[in-house]
């Protein structure tokens, strides 16, 4: 464990899709846990290269779609049934089928706010501040390079084995970013 | 796995794939192309639009004031024509609103990676169009201050509104429309506004473009959750997206009037959506690549490609035109014939004409490449279009409306000059929008045309791929 708190992490810069992938592997299996990938565009294979799981967002999006569903039928039933019923051309004051379409455009509405809201809450975003967008390199993960970074605070982490690690992946540029 | 290859021969030049991207050009030259047009300084012909379109802005809020402070008798609305231009103007802009959902969502769940260069103006498109939409069926009330009847509030006598009207279901639909659109489009415009952000040469756009980044990095544990909310948000997208033009339909069809009546209406608003939706994004395109330099991200093949969606929708159209006809005819009821006859033939002949050629016959040129390839001829077909998409409302709503059963109703209805106004103040509003996204926005999704180019495959030789992983690959 790097005893200074002041370190962020340990940053590799690579240029091309295939160079990131491999060296994902390699730190995968070296054992890191806290470690991230940062790349101008997702890349086909790199969650299983870093062993990410399934993300998780579809299960917000299926409680807000449930939700909305859920809130269109009984906010229809209360106001059209219960609350205030009219009688309007002999139709019935509640049914099923006739409140789908509401209902229906109320689960797609939630179930969007549910995924984007999911997505933003298992990113921890919005963000005010990272420690690596501070550094000057790091603005080309956004343009056309491809970052691997390590923290000091993995468990595995050590300044200078961890270091011979990124060598040995074929990093052009081996950078420790400060907090 | 064993490297003992197997071996297969080159494809032959007239099967290679057509790249989306021309000249092989890298995820740099990207960035760099599609943020120069945000950064460079603004053009000439950007003010010369601008400009206009912002005095057309003003004279849609005078003409809006205008019907508030005097009353809805300034338009041509009078009995039997209760719905007009308004209506017609509202369904027009939805419709043109369904191409953006359309491509970024059914193009996206069925794998079209062309539309990466595409989407991120058509959605914006979608978004003030649906804008200009939205105006209509407020004003339209007449008593503008009673509007927020439309909400699910109870009125001042506590009666709430009443579900079984479409008019409610339509409310739910076009602003839950919006909503999703809007967010489609903000979810796709994160990671670009981190390029902008990070490019910044001054502290004012960096804080700007860092807020609404939201703090994006490119981490991969980020993209793994963004490309799901990506995934599920285009799943949700395209059951919306046809689902609101068919409620906007069922405005129409849930009522008796001949015309209206019938069960085709769902399916055949939507074509007659996309279509019109696909023709504004090509009237749009076709000059903008040129003017902005992106001939070689929104290359002839997306051209082409939009050509032939343009084509298909406007033939399924075109089939529901005949369709109409065959069973007002094979209907027996007199009145539904007299309608459908009294399209052609009656005062609106014109109308009827019209929609039926710029919608149905106008199109099949695009059965021809050279056509197809000739952005002349594709820049006016795309205008046609929506001037065809137009006058088939026209001919829904009034022409439905000025003859119903009893020819003691009957009437004729014609636009006043604060109707026209309203509608040009309209295209204003869509213009000064959309020109000012291209001004400070990507109008190109930066990161996802990035993606599809080759350097973006780790088992592509021009993404870094040697050895045992290009055999696959080359073959």
């Amino acid at each position: 464990m790097n005893s200074s708190s002041k370190s962020y992490g340990l940053i590799a810069e690579f240029t091309t899709a295939a160079d990131i992938l491999h060296a994902a592997q390699k730190v995968r299996d070296a054992g890191f846990s806290r470690w991230d990938v940062f790349t101008p565009f997702p890349i086909h294979g790199m969650d299983g290269a870093m062993g990410i799981r399934n993300s998780r967002v579809g299960w917000f999006s299926f409680l807000g779609g449930a939700t909305g569903y859920t809130s269109g039928m009984l906010m229809v039933w209360y106001m059209n049934a219960y609350d205030y019923p009219i009688v309007i051309g002999g139709k019935p004051m509640f049914s099923p089928f006739y409140p789908f379409i509401p209902c229906f455009e109320l689960t797609i509405l939630l179930g969007a706010f549910g995924a984007v809201l999911g997505m933003m809450f298992l990113n921890r975003l919005p963000r005010l501040h990272h420690p690596l967008l501070k550094n000057r390199r790091f603005a080309q993960a956004t343009h056309d390079k491809f970052f691997l970074v390590i923290e000091c605070d993995d468990p595995k982490y050590s300044e200078i084995v961890t270091r011979k690690l990124l060598e040995a992946t074929g990093s052009q540029h081996i950078e420790l970013v400060e907090d | 796995m064993s490297t003992a290859a197997i071996k297969v021969s080159a494809p032959p030049p007239e099967l290679e794939r057509i790249p989306l991207v021309e000249n092989q050009r890298s995820p740099g030259w990207i960035t760099d192309k599609v943020a120069g047009v945000i950064e460079g300084k603004t053009p000439v012909w950007w003010w010369c639009a601008f400009i206009p379109s912002l005095m057309l802005v003003t004279m849609l809020v005078a003409m809006i004031l205008y019907l508030v402070t005097t009353g809805v008798g300034v338009w041509g609305l009078n009995h039997p024509v209760m719905w007009g231009w308004a209506i017609i103007n509202f369904v027009w802009w939805i419709g043109i609103g369904h191409a953006g959902t359309l491509i970024s969502a059914v193009l996206f769940l069925l794998r079209q990676r062309w539309r990466t260069s595409i989407n991120r103006a058509a959605e914006a498109m979608t978004i003030f169009a649906v804008m200009c939409a939205g105006i209509y069926p407020v004003i339209h009330v007449g008593r503008v201050w009673f509007a927020w009847w439309l909400f699910p509030l109870p009125n001042s006598n506590s009666i709430w509104p009443q579900f079984r009207s479409p008019l409610m279901w339509d409310v739910f639909a076009v602003s839950t429309y919006f909503t999703v659109s809007l967010m489609f489009w903000y979810v796709g415009l994160i990671p670009d506004l981190a390029i902008l952000r990070d490019r910044s040469t001054t502290k004012a756009r960096q804080f700007i473009y860092g807020l609404f980044a939201l703090g994006w990095t490119g981490s991969n544990r980020h993209w793994s959750n963004y490309e799901k909310a990506y995934l599920i948000l285009a799943g949700l997208a395209t059951p919306l997206v046809l689902s609101v033009h068919s409620t906007v339909s069922l405005d129409f069809s849930v009522s008796q009037l001949p015309g209206w009546h019938t069960t085709i209406f769902p399916p055949y608003f939507v074509a007659g959506a996309i279509y019109s939706g696909f023709g504004m994004v090509l009237t749009l395109m076709v000059p903008l690549r040129k003017m902005l330099k992106l001939e070689e991200i929104v290359t002839m093949r997306h051209i082409d490609l939009m050509c032939k969606v343009t084509l298909a929708t406007g033939s399924i159209v075109g089939y529901a035109y005949i369709m109409e006809y065959f069973i007002a005819w094979y209907s027996g009821n007199p009145y539904e014939r007299f309608t459908f006859w009294s399209r052609l033939f009656g005062k609106y002949w014109y109308g009827g004409w019209a929609m039926l050629v710029f919608n149905a016959v106008v199109p099949q040129v695009f059965w021809s490449k050279k056509v197809r390839h000739n952005l002349v001829a594709v820049f006016i077909v795309s205008i046609l279009a929506n001037i065809g998409m137009w006058f088939e409302r026209f001919v829904i709503v009034v022409g439905s409306l000025y003859q119903d059963f009893v020819p003691g109703n009957w009437g004729y209805y014609k636009p006043t000059w604060v109707d026209v106004c309203t509608f040009l103040g309209t295209f204003g509003l869509f213009f000064t929008m959309f020109l000012l996204f291209i001004r400070f926005l990507p109008l190109i999704a930066t990161s996802e045309v990035k993606g599809v180019t080759p350097q973006a495959d780790p088992h592509h030789p021009l993404g870094g791929a040697k050895g045992k992983e290009v055999l696959h690959h080359a073959g």
